[in-house]
């Protein structure tokens, strides 16, 4: 068995790759593509006859493969389903670092969740609140609530739209421009903003299409998202690219973080720094900069 | 005996003057006294050497038993040729004790796995070994072990006079009626006709056997009239659907895409790596793949690749035509977009094996070669490559040009998955050792890359570009854990076949699996 | 566990194995065929008899199709193979204690 650290509530998502929990040759490896989380799937990629098959293979997979720094994360199935109890306990008995909830609507489904899990940590025995929990928001019901769902509980660390759902919903399909998403994704990233938890965009599935998924990830990167769920490993290297902050930009958080830890430590709160004023309300913005920098390679400094 | 590869080589092999392998260019510099054919001479003008059947013209060339017969592979897995001949000699004329001497057998050839088991067929001589003729020489049913020796190593042989070939066989899509023959204008075109050229050279007869008859003279002939003695025409020579396939597609399997981003990243790293470059690479999935990124670095740095060889296909074509490289020569073509190029696309030459890879003659073109890009079914902890024998001990691949360009280039490079379903690639010893650990630079896995220590040079290189590297104990340990460590393959005494370095010595020799039982 | 009706679980794709069960006559009876046969038959055996083990299954026809499965897989599809049989793959699966 290979022991994992416990999960970190905050960490770098940039890149979430789904992974069918059903195919051995899959998910025996999936992290040598450096993505930051892998999304094992026991919900729509596995046929309603194999969840039962799928959920052997994950537990083994859970507790045989050595996943490394990559964030192993488990989508289960609805909270309408028979399955979603037996997903819950082989996550926890298996040692996954999150579970992804299906179709959420309401911090009522966060909770019923998160009792479930805990129930299974104290029956497996793992510490109790090792189990983090994100949200999928397939439906408007879920995005209007998703201040609640996002607030519902210390283990969430983050909430994601699933467009395929939303978009049926909605009456719509994908467009160029995103308009057909685009209030349903500010709305939620707003919420997760105001609730402290990370968001994510949802997945884009015309493989051949890589202009489309440029400007979709470009403008993911825009509006504030923290990373995005993908469908194959190929779609993870332009999410790094484009999230990678600029050398400009590296540059400038550095100075900002030096400058204000020589000026404090003097007991002066505002300065500034080429000409720009600065106090403490920047810190935690350049600080970020300089995690997601040296995540990328892009900074090899001992600020952060 | 054991080898310069740690090999051990029973005894009974070192007989005529055959020595152990004893490291690459053992033999540089020492003098081969070249064998001559003993061939018939007309003198009398003829009209034409068209002979009605393929027993015609077998009887024609005093075949008997015991005699040698040479085939090229150029028509791949939709040869009729091999078959058609053995079954002319065997079941028509009554010969046996025959040793066929081919470039490549594989499943198109399953029918004379059939004359092995009868004894008719006695010997095998060959640069590739699948399909059913791999399986009942693994099982001991050829009389003599089959003889498994490069694309270079072949020529080698045969201008030595290690293999004495008294009838060869050339498939050609089209020839005229004296013999000059051509890959291409006819109806299962193969494109170049490489290996078949030292065959027609050295051999004491020559028959072209083609579906296609054109007008005198087929020119610019691959092989030529000066050297045959007879023209057979049939129905078909081959399936062209199986000779060569619609278009080598580049692999969009992310894994090999990994893999090949890496290769380029690695061959960018190199001093090699300037304007005027040359370059070889395989047809798999991720060999092929490494083109695709290393057009990227060369548009990059404003380079262009000198030239090109190898089995030839499309992605390698489009280059040439987009100006991206120099020169193409062609030893062998794999798909229609090669077939449709050369002697067609300017710069797009045909070679010989002997001049592609054979290492006793004076300018071989894998000794120019900056950079080859291998497959492997098995790599070890030595960089020993295995390309012939499969998991389960049987022959089952093709050393082809692997070895000759290994050991030719500068900088050789193995791409491969570290591990395939259950087999760990990197292991700590291959099954057969067909390319030598000595020849191989460096190993290019989906997790991780290795530097072999004997070269400090490159191992800088990746350093200053900053490309991650690990040793190869650790990429073996890393597929141990995933897979466990495989129980060692039990072997009898009998040897099967004797896999030649492509000097000539012994590399290695493979022998008789046991069959296997659970208890 | 009583192997109570035929039942069988996983594929015959690369790197999977399809297993099959059904009731034995009082003994383990296995056939086994594998891609991979001289260099991982014996192990694959350990590792579908210890499982069979863990399971307490003491009578059982089992045939394992190997396609060159990891261990986590052999173990996954024979475990899947016998709780169908017993119509209990669905919940209550015994994480971590029969199931490891």
């Amino acid at each position: 068995m290979i022991p994992r650290p416990k999960p970190e509530r905050f960490r770098l998502r940039r890149t979430m790759m789904f992974m069918n929990a059903q195919k051995p040759g899959l998910i025996k490896d999936a992290y040598i593509y450096g993505c930051d989380s892998i999304m094992l799937d026991l919900e729509d990629a596995v046929a309603e006859n194999q969840k039962d098959a799928a959920r052997f293979s994950l537990y083994h997979a859970l507790k045989t493969i050595d996943y490394g720094d990559t964030e192993v994360i488990v989508r289960i199935n609805g909270l309408d389903t028979p399955h979603w109890q037996e997903d819950i306990r082989v996550c926890v008995a298996g040692g996954a670092d999150g579970i992804r909830i299906a179709k959420c609507e309401s911090a009522q489904d966060v909770r019923t969740v998160e009792a479930a899990v805990e129930a299974a940590e104290k029956e497996f025995g793992v510490e109790v609140g090792r189990t983090l929990l994100m949200a999928a928001l397939e439906s408007p019901k879920g995005i209007m609530n998703a201040y609640e769902i996002c607030a519902a509980s210390d283990r969430m660390f983050g909430v994601a739209i699933s467009g395929g759902d939303f978009r049926k919903c909605m009456q719509t399909k994908p467009q160029p421009d995103g308009i057909d998403m685009l209030v349903a994704r500010g709305q939620m990233l707003i919420a997760a903003r105001a609730a402290g938890v990370q968001c994510f965009d949802t997945v884009f599935t015309n493989l051949d299409d890589m202009a489309g998924y440029e400007a979709e990830v470009r403008q993911n990167k825009a509006m504030g998202f923290d990373g995005k769920s993908l469908i194959n490993p190929k779609q993870i290297r332009l999410v790094h690219e484009l999230f990678a902050p600029t050398e400009k930009e590296i540059l400038q958080a550095e100075k900002i973080v030096r400058a204000y830890r020589e000026q404090s430590a003097q007991g002066v709160g505002v300065f500034t720094v080429d000409g720009k004023m600065i106090d403490i309300a920047f810190i935690p913005g350049a600080e970020r900069t300089l995690k997601l920098a040296r995540a990328c390679g892009l900074y090899e400094g001992d600020l952060v | 005996m054991k080898n310069y590869v740690g090999r051990d080589i029973p005894d009974e092999l070192l007989v005529n003057g055959k020595e152990v392998y004893q490291g690459k260019n053992y033999m540089d510099g020492k003098y081969l006294k070249k064998a001559s054919p003993c061939t018939r001479r007309y003198e009398k003008p003829q009209e034409s050497k068209l002979v009605e059947t393929l027993a015609d013209a077998l009887r024609q060339c005093g075949a008997k038993s015991g005699m040698t017969f040479s085939f090229h592979h150029h028509l791949r897995d939709g040869d009729f040729v091999v078959n058609m001949v053995m079954k002319a000699a065997i079941e028509e004329l009554g010969l046996d004790n025959l040793t066929i001497a081919a470039t490549s057998l594989g499943a198109a050839h399953d029918p004379v796995a059939e004359y092995i088991e009868q004894g008719k067929v006695v010997g095998i001589q060959t640069s590739g070994i699948r399909g059913r003729i791999g399986e009942v020489v693994s099982a001991g049913k050829l009389k003599t072990p089959a003889i498994v020796r490069s694309h270079g190593g072949r020529p080698r042989a045969i201008e030595a006079g290690e293999v004495h070939i008294d009838i060869a066989f050339v498939a050609a899509p089209t020839s005229d009626c004296v013999g000059n023959c051509r890959g291409i204008g006819g109806k299962s075109n193969c494109g170049s006709m490489g290996y078949a050229m030292t065959d027609a050279k050295y051999a004491d007869h020559v028959v072209v056997v083609t579906d296609c008859l054109v007008d005198f003279p087929n020119m610019p002939a691959s092989v030529e009239a000066i050297d045959v003695d007879a023209v057979v025409v049939v129905d078909s020579i081959g399936n062209p659907k199986k000779i060569a396939s619609a278009a080598a597609r580049i692999s969009q399997n992310p894994r090999d895409l990994m893999m090949a981003e890496n290769v380029a990243k690695v061959i960018a790293s190199t001093p090699y790596f300037k304007d005027g470059f040359s370059f070889q690479t395989g047809v798999g999935g991720p060999s092929l793949a490494a083109n695709l990124f290393l057009e990227k670095y060369m548009d990059e740095r404003g380079i262009k690749m000198g030239w090109a060889i190898g089995g030839i296909c499309g992605p390698m074509v489009e280059l040439l035509k987009k100006g991206k490289v120099g020169k193409v020569i062609d030893v062998q073509d794999f798909d229609l977009d090669a077939v449709n190029s050369i002697h067609q696309t300017p710069n797009h030459f045909e070679m010989s094996a002997s001049q592609y890879a054979n290492p006793a003659n004076k300018g071989a073109f894998v000794n120019k070669l900056d950079f080859v890009v291998l497959a492997a079914l098995e790599i070890d902890t030595g960089f020993n490559v295995n390309v012939l024998t499969g998991s389960d001990g049987v022959l089952r691949g093709a050393p082809g040009g692997h070895p000759d360009t290994a050991a030719g280039s500068k900088c050789c490079i193995i791409v491969t998955p570290l591990i395939r379903g259950r087999m760990a690639t990197v292991c700590e010893h291959v099954v057969t050792v067909t390319t030598p650990g000595d020849c191989v630079d460096v190993l290019v896995t989906d997790y991780g890359i290795a530097v072999n220590p004997n070269r400090p040079d490159l191992i800088e290189c990746l350093d200053n570009a900053g490309i991650p590297h690990v040793s190869i104990e650790s990429l073996k340990e890393k597929a141990y854990s995933l897979v466990g460590r495989p129980d060692d393959l039990q072997w009898e005494d009998k040897v099967v076949a004797v896999l030649e370095a492509r000097d000539g010595t012994i590399l290695d020799a493979v022998r008789k699996i046991k069959p296997f039982t659970l208890e | 566990m009583v192997v109570q009706k035929p039942a069988i679980a996983g594929t015959v794709e690369s790197s999977d194995a399809l297993v099959s069960v059904e009731p034995g006559d009082g003994k383990i009876e296995l056939t086994l065929t594998s891609s991979v046969m001289n260099q991982y038959g014996r192990q694959i055996r350990e590792t579908v008899l210890d499982t069979l083990n863990r399971l307490d299954v003491k009578s059982v026809k089992i045939n394992v199709v190997d396609k060159g499965a990891l261990d986590c897989t052999l173990k996954a599809r024979v475990e899947c193979a016998v709780f169908r049989s017993c119509d209990a793959s669905e919940k209550n699966i015994p994480w971590g204690g029969a199931v490891q």
